[in-house]
């Protein structure tokens, strides 16, 4: 699955991320990294955009971004 | 020891501390913001250090060093061409895992670093412990703790730096990329052999950035060789080698690998902390960010921040005004003298230049508390999430969350103003996004534009006074954003876009030192930058209104009134004492004694004040102050009468003459060159001239309207004089006026600051051209259209709002073009 489709308050390991170049680059830089747990705090109040923790930092990005990132969803 | 200049360059995440860093070091007072990328400017300062001196170079915060951003390209560019003499890496030691991947980035770029674990008070408060000796050995680097919001570490760092610049490189550890190194050889190889780039730049460097498959070093590539397509091609091939050998696109192996080299680092010799980071801040977000409450508290942060800039601001200037006000008097004194009729051109270009740059200062209040009210909304933590509530909304009109601020700046409601508008628009990280916002922001409601609104309403939409204001305070918004929408579908299409993903950093109590310090220092670039060129347009403005100026003949006429009405004056007071004292010379003096005389009593106040006032002004002339005020004399009441009659029909003439210079001059020929056409929009001359002047500043137009409809009698308000003076305007024209005004160009202070923040002029023009364009055709259709249906302009202000709200909704639904794929 991907990481637009998680509600706030889900947790999940990202598993690969499939996009590139500028994008790819951006979430990797952000450190939204393959094998790193994550947990999606909220969406913001229209929906969009969407807020993560990972690691202790939090990063907001919006769901058609998201959509980019594999994750496999787990608790906890 | 050599005596060469070193010079440092500070790198780092943003929000690590660089700034504060830079600020210890130099002490120089730099912005300290907490919002990621504030300082896309470099900054630069200096110290001496036993005997040397270094120049530190305080780079924008970044995340990585790719060319997809701005602030990645001047931090990179720097590094490469400028060749400091090394990089201070600043880094957040409570989260030193994180701020590692640049720290590696920056170690490939072989340029000598120290690398600075800032923001140990907050690791030690969190339990976070750092073996430095170990990750220095690691690394190869000196590592120098600091805590630099309370000063500590600052010796040991300024003592590592000199030590560094002494030192020169040394070897430090290069992270193994695995599978791919020896792609990265092959690559190393052909540069060595085909280029000379190795000669300029770091060769594994280079081969690294081409696996990446970054623009700006094929670029460099492309610039160094001849041959450089044919090597380009080659590294494009491994590049599409690699991802289907390793099912992983390169650029996001390298990422990874930087990742796992971090791990690595922090299992050795980070002992990691309790997890508190970051709590207070979320529960803090658990509100501010909340569904119903976040919009509601934005508003309210909206609220504040006008009412306190524009309300309080508008209130001090009450204070500033009268110093302004001195200038101008000073430069009266200063200046020829006025004849009877004759105004020395000197003195009309010095009050002119004086009024016009008086105009803008007179802001210099409510910019400063705006200006201070963002740097705390900055510092604060706040601006992402505003921009993180609103992007939803934005993002439907091709804006960005972080639009909020200039739109809120330039007046989403009545009353803000497009310079600190568009100065604001400098941190919207998306391109085309960026160039939409500053494009619409001169059409909203600044507050110059007020003026009109306010004029046109009382005498044109009278009956319905509240909903016309509510009608022009939000038709502007509902005009922008499908101008906005259609601008990125259109022209702004092929501008670059970037992601959004953005940190949300923990918030922080912002500083009394760094808040006032911004807010002056913003103030200051307005002054500078704003203000010079304003004055230097003024007079230009100024020749245009002033020349030809009257021809020969009128003159004579003119003088011959002149003649006339002193001649008549001295005939009515013959035979009184006073008719010896008011001859040649004397007579001018008693018109400044006059108007000084009227003009003081009208700022004293009280009845104490009055007396001290007449009591100054007997002694300085008691004859003219008989004719003044001449109480229950009788031969100093015809006197007086007379005088009064005198005075009234100079100032009569002057105006007939002010107004047959401006009708004359070029800027009046200007006004009824373009009549033909305005004519469809129910706009003659004089309302041309008068649109022409608010090019200079908004609030022109109404002062020259003023100017053109001369009043009857005395005192007459403008509303009156227009309402005589057009008799055929209708409220279908003062609409088409309105609205007009809504669609202006940007006035010459914003045009400036366009410049400023496109970086083009080319920007400037077109931002200036096209809502001239727009805002003729709005105008024609409306005015056209009305009178043919024959509306008023109730109805067709009616008609346009539900149109202009219709077009609002319909962009708003435009399905947006998939950005990836
Ligand atoms: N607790 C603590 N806070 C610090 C320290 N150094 C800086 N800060 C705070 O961290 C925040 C960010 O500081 P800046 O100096 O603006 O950071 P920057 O790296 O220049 O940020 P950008 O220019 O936006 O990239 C400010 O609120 C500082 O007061 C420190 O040693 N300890
Ligand atoms: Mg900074």
């Amino acid at each position: 699955m991907t990481l637009d489709e998680l509600k706030p308050g889900g947790w999940c390991q990202i598993k690969r991320i499939s996009v590139r170049d500028r994008l790819g680059q951006r979430l990797m830089d952000m450190g939204l990294c393959p094998g790193l747990h994550l947990r999606v705090v909220r969406n913001a109040p229209l929906e969009d955009p969407m807020e993560v923790e990972i690691e202790g930092r939090f990063i907001s990005l919006r769901h058609t971004e998201a959509r980019f990132v594999e994750v496999e969803g787990h608790d906890q | 020891m050599t005596n060469k200049k070193i010079l440092v360059a500070l790198a780092g995440q943003p929000n690590c501390g660089k700034s504060t860093v830079f600020n210890a070091l130099t002490g120089a007072s730099q912005h300290v913001a907490n919002y990621p990328g504030v300082t896309v400017e470099k900054m630069s300062g200096s110290y001496r250090y036993n005997g040397r001196t270094v120049e530190v170079v305080d780079l924008p915060g970044t995340y990585s060093l790719t060319s997809y951003s701005p602030e990645e390209r001047v931090s990179r560019d720097f590094i490469l061409h400028e060749k400091p003499s090394l990089v201070v890496n600043v880094t957040d030691a409570s989260n030193l895992k994180r701020s590692l991947y640049l720290t590696f980035q920056l170690l490939e770029m072989e340029i000598p670093l120290v690398l600075n674990l800032n923001m140990t008070d907050m690791a030690e408060q969190v339990g976070v412990v750092i073996d430095t000796e170990g990750i220095a050995e690691h690394l190869g680097v000196a590592v120098v703790p600091t805590s630099m919001k309370n000063g500590q570490g600052k010796k040991a760092l300024f003592n590592a730096v000199a030590a560094a610049a002494e030192g020169g490189r040394k070897a430090a550890v290069r992270i193994d990329y695995g599978v791919m190194e020896p792609f990265l050889r092959d690559i190393e190889k052909r540069l060595a052999d085909e280029t000379t780039m190795p000669a300029f730049y770091p060769a594994r460097w280079v081969a690294i950035k081409l696996m990446e498959g970054d623009g700006e070093t094929r670029n460099l590539v492309r610039a160094d060789s001849p041959r450089a397509e044919h090597l380009l091609r080659f590294t494009e091939r491994l590049r599409g080698d690699f991802e289907s050998r390793f099912n992983e696109a390169p650029e996001l192996f390298i990422a990874h690998r930087r990742y796992r080299e971090a791990d690595d680092i922090e299992r050795r010799y980070i002992t990691p902390g309790r997890q508190a980071v970051g709590t207070l801040s979320d529960r803090i977000d658990r509100v501010v960010c909340h569904r119903l409450l976040g919009p509601i508290i934005l508003v309210g942060v909206i609220w504040i921040l006008y009412y306190l800039s524009i309300v309080q601001g508008y209130h001090i200037t009450n204070y500033t005004w009268p110093l302004l006000a001195k200038i101008r008097s000073l430069a009266e004194a200063v200046t020829p003298q006025p004849g009877f009729i004759e105004i020395p051109m000197l003195r009309a270009l010095v009050l002119w230049f004086v009024d016009s740059v008086n105009a803008l200062l007179n802001y210099i209040p409510i910019l400063f508390i705006l200006f201070g009210l963002i740097a705390i909304l900055e510092d604060s933590g706040y601006m992402p999430r505003m921009a993180f509530i609103m992007d939803r909304f934005f993002s439907r009109y091709g804006l960005h969350g972080q639009s909020t601020l200039p739109m809120v700046l330039g007046g989403i409601y009545v009353g803000g103003c497009a310079v600190p508008g568009v100065m604001a628009c400098k941190g919207i990280p998306d391109e085309r996004s960026r160039l939409a916002t500053i494009l619409i922001i001169p059409m909203l409601n600044c507050l110059a534009k007020v003026p009109l609104y306010v004029l046109l309403i009382n005498i044109y939409f009278a009956a319905h006074k509240a909903w016309a204001m509510f009608f022009i305070s939000t038709i502007s918004l509902l005009i922008a954003l499908p101008v906005s929408r259609i601008l990125t579908l259109t022209i702004l299409k092929d501008k670059e876009t970037a992601p959004f993903v953005m940190e949300m950093p923990p918030y922080h109590l912002p500083t009394m030192r760094g808040v006032l310090g911004r807010a002056t220092e913003r103030v200051w670039l307005f002054i500078r930058k704003i203000t010079t060129i304003v004055a230097a347009v003024a007079v230009v403005l100024f020749v245009l209104l002033q020349f030809p100026g009257i021809n020969d003949e009128r003159q004579v006429y003119y003088d011959a009134k002149k003649d006339k009405a002193i001649a008549d004056f001295l005939s009515q007071i013959e035979g009184t004492p006073f008719a010896d004292d008011l001859q040649g010379e004397n007579l001018m003096a008693m018109i400044l004694y006059w108007k000084e005389y009227k003009n003081a009593r009208m700022l004293t106040k009280g009845p104490e004040a009055m007396s001290t006032l007449n009591a100054t002004y007997k002694a300085r002339n008691p004859v003219f102050f008989r004719i003044v005020q001449p109480g229950k004399d009788k031969v100093a009441k015809q006197a007086n009468r007379a005088f009064k009659n005198l005075y009234r029909k100079r100032q009569d003439l002057l105006r007939e003459i002010r107004k047959e210079r401006i009708d004359n001059s070029f800027l009046g020929r200007l006004g009824r060159w373009p009549e033909p056409v305005t004519r469809f929009a129910g706009f003659n001359w004089r309302v041309n001239v008068a649109l022409l002047s608010a090019f200079a500043a908004k609030e022109s137009s109404v002062a020259t309207l003023g100017a053109l409809y001369e009043p009857e009698e005395e005192g007459e308000a403008l509303e009156a004089r227009m309402a005589r003076g057009e008799a055929g305007f209708t409220s279908l024209h003062a609409l088409t006026l309105m609205l007009f005004m809504v669609l202006y160009p940007p006035c010459l202070a914003t045009s400036i600051a366009v410049k400023l923040q496109t970086g083009s002029v080319k920007w400037m023009l077109f931002s200036m051209a096209y809502p001239m364009a727009l805002g003729l055709v709005v105008a024609v259709a409306v005015f056209s259209g009305g009178s043919a249906l024959g509306l008023t302009g109730l109805q067709a202000m009616i008609a346009f709002y539900g149109l202009a709200l219709a077009l609002t909704v319909a962009t708003g639904l435009l399905k947006e073009k998939e950005r990836y794929s």
